[in-house]
């Protein structure tokens, strides 16, 4: 799989290029700075992209604003964000477009070697993985979502995160076939039309990001 | 100006006029009584008791000249030097503090020419519509009591019923430019007042001193006290945690031969262990500038905020580009701690913020539906957001009735700076 890569850090940027090539990705671009990212991004238009937010000049968003404005002109273009710190606002925008192949990680997640490299080819297969502080944020607020069950809405947390029905299995002990049934239960009760399954899941997740 | 405004604001100046003639008496009266307290002062200091109250009665006229001149759109600021901590009612120290005001003696100079222009120009006020109106019902009355008996404006006396239907329109006419002059008459009446009444140079730049230097004192206090903080976390914290990841990972070195097992469990203890500091550190920076008000701003940083709440918070904004740094921080704890607040203490089900820029003024507010009742004596966090926006000349009004809702208003002077600039060099 080919990968762009942008980061101004020189240590994490080797360190992610290595990290990915040993588990055969091919990394066909790494950029230090907001403005060559876009032009990387359109020219090489990788199977997934790993995007720092905060990046020079100006050191505000503008891997953010890179990863959206890429998905504008190559809908849906497979973008993992990375960052020091998460913000629901930021997911938000980031599923904005309402289609899947998007990711929003903390940095620290790189150390859990297995985890991450997993999030990344979830991602370039159009997965949605947000990360586990974004979710346990929405949790803690407990808004809305009030048709919903406490149970119902701790599976809607995990698909966030980006976990397959199997994996939500494991994790919340019960089977898979209770975990699809909580899903189609979701999907019914925030109105989403049957259509492909993982646009579906894509949908709810920004439900839960807006309620 | 509509002509409803105009009869109205004519009438308010007609009635203010007589209310300068009324309280311009009060002020021959007063300055007697000043004087009779200033001269007992040696008679068994009967003037440390007498000057004082004497002092809050004069203050109080011209307190109420200042208010007036407030409605004719002259702001006079109060003069006077604040009451020092140790000094009673009356008393030593109160007379002092009164004698070594030069705003006292301003005021006791104040006193007859104010009173001389109060009455001429309340009188002049009030005669030229009176007369209008005098003009205006002389008509009848004139009918009634019989010719050759009186005159009105230009004729005189009037002696046909012709003569005295002219004396209508005079009186409309005397009574349209009594209402169209009386707002300027009183304004010159403030202005002449603003001279004696309003707060030296000086005296203004005394008491912005003082001023300053408290929320100078307040702002050094808070940093050095916020450095501590951050000082205390990094050092039991992530440093803390950096010296047994260390350690660990020394000891795993140690292992790797030996025992690879072992070697392998002390990694993934380590490896958490770096997880951990990372948390710690986030939550500081967060406490410290949170990154997400250096990359979005006033505006993104409080809609962030926003959602991260339990409090369904409406965050209605017009501020748009960069604010300088230090106001933007400033601005943005201010909300989040009224915010947090509203949160924690109020009970309320739903919360708002609004922000806005007038020219260079930031106002914003932050409201809820809650019960209301909030003391900024008794908690730290409103004192805290009042004592952060003074280091800037800002300043915070809280309405909080008992049942609610809480308001917090806060106004901040701010100069937007060129939008999407920085001096920070922090890297994500």
């Amino acid at each position: 799989m080919r990968v762009v890569i942008a980061e101004d850090h020189a240590l994490l940027r080797d360190g992610l290029t290595r990290l990915l090539e040993a588990f055969e990705f091919r990394v066909v671009a790494a950029v230090d700075n907001g403005p060559a990212l876009l032009p990387a991004l359109l020219d090489h238009k990788p199977d997934v992209a790993v995007v720092d937010v905060r990046l020079p000049p100006t050191f505000t968003d503008e891997g953010l604003q890179a990863a959206i404005a890429v998905r504008e002109a190559v809908p849906g273009q497979p973008v993992l964000v990375l960052s020091q710190h998460v913000e629901p606002l930021y997911a938000r925008e980031l599923l904005g477009d309402r289609s899947g192949g998007v990711g929003y990680l903390l940095k620290d997640r790189v150390s859990d070697v297995a985890q991450f490299i997993d999030a990344v080819r979830q991602v370039a297969r159009g997965g949605t993985v947000m990360d586990p502080e974004v979710v346990a944020r929405l949790l803690d607020r407990s808004r809305p979502l009030d048709v919903l069950t406490a149970r119902e809405r701790e599976v809607l947390g995990e698909m966030a995160a980006g976990r397959s029905n199997a994996a939500i299995a494991g994790r919340l002990f019960v089977t898979e076939k209770a975990v699809s049934k909580h899903i189609n239960n979701i999907f019914t009760k925030l109105g989403l039309p049957p259509s492909e399954d993982d646009n579906r899941r894509v949908l709810a997740v920004l439900a839960y990001l807006n309620a | 100006m509509e002509t409803r405004d105009w009869l109205r604001e004519g009438l308010r100046a007609v009635a203010g006029g007589a209310l300068a003639v009324a309280l311009s008496v009060t002020n021959f009266l007063l300055l007697v009584l000043f004087v009779v307290a200033l001269a007992l002062t040696p008679v068994l200091g009967l003037g440390l008791i007498l000057l004082p109250a004497v002092t809050a009665l004069v203050r109080l006229r011209t307190d109420a000249a200042r208010a007036v001149a407030g409605w004719h759109g002259v702001t006079i600021e109060r003069p006077y030097r604040p009451r020092p901590a140790a000094a009673r009612p009356v008393g030593w120290r109160a007379y002092r503090w009164i004698v070594t005001d030069p705003a006292t003696w301003r005021d006791l100079a104040w006193l007859v020419p104010g009173a001389i222009v109060g009455l001429v120009g309340g009188f002049a006020t009030l005669l030229i519509p009176v007369y209008g109106v005098e003009g205006i019902v002389l008509l009848p009355l004139w009918i009634w009591l019989g010719t050759g008996w009186y005159g009105y404006g230009v004729i005189w006396p009037i002696e046909t019923v012709s003569d005295g239907l002219l004396s209508l329109p005079q009186g409309a006419l005397f009574l349209a430019i009594g209402l169209a002059v009386a707002p300027y008459l009183r304004r010159y009446d403030a202005l002449f007042n603003r001279l004696l009444l309003a707060p030296t140079t000086n005296a203004r730049l005394r008491a912005r001193v003082t001023q300053l230097s408290h929320s100078r004192a307040d702002t050094v206090d808070a940093q050095a006290a916020e450095l501590r903080r951050i000082e205390r976390d990094l050092h039991d914290g992530a440093q803390a945690r950096l010296v047994s990841l260390g350690m660990t990972i020394g000891l795993a070195e140690e292992m790797l031969g030996r025992d690879p097992e072992s070697a392998r469990r002390l990694l993934v203890e380590a490896r958490e262990a770096s997880s951990t500091a990372l948390v710690e550190l986030r939550h500081l920076v967060r406490g410290i500038h949170p990154p997400v008000l250096a990359e979005r701003g006033l505006d993104g940083a409080v809609r962030a905020l926003a959602l991260n709440l339990r409090l369904p918070t409406a965050v209605e904004s017009e501020v748009t580009g960069r604010l300088d740094i230090p106001v933007e921080s400033a601005a943005y704890f201010a909300v989040a701690e009224a915010l947090s607040n509203a949160t924690v203490h109020s009970g309320a089900t739903v919360a708002y913020v609004t922000m806005r820029r007038d020219g260079d003024t930031l106002r914003m507010e932050v409201g809820d539906d809650g019960r209301g009742g909030a003391d900024p004596d008794r908690g730290t966090g409103l004192k805290g957001i009042g004592r952060r926006l003074a280091a800037f000349d800002g300043t915070m009004t809280l309405s909080s009735p008992p049942g609610g809702p809480t308001i917090v208003t806060m106004e901040l002077p701010c100069a937007l700076s060129s939008p999407r600039t920085t001096l920070s060099s922090g890297t994500d």
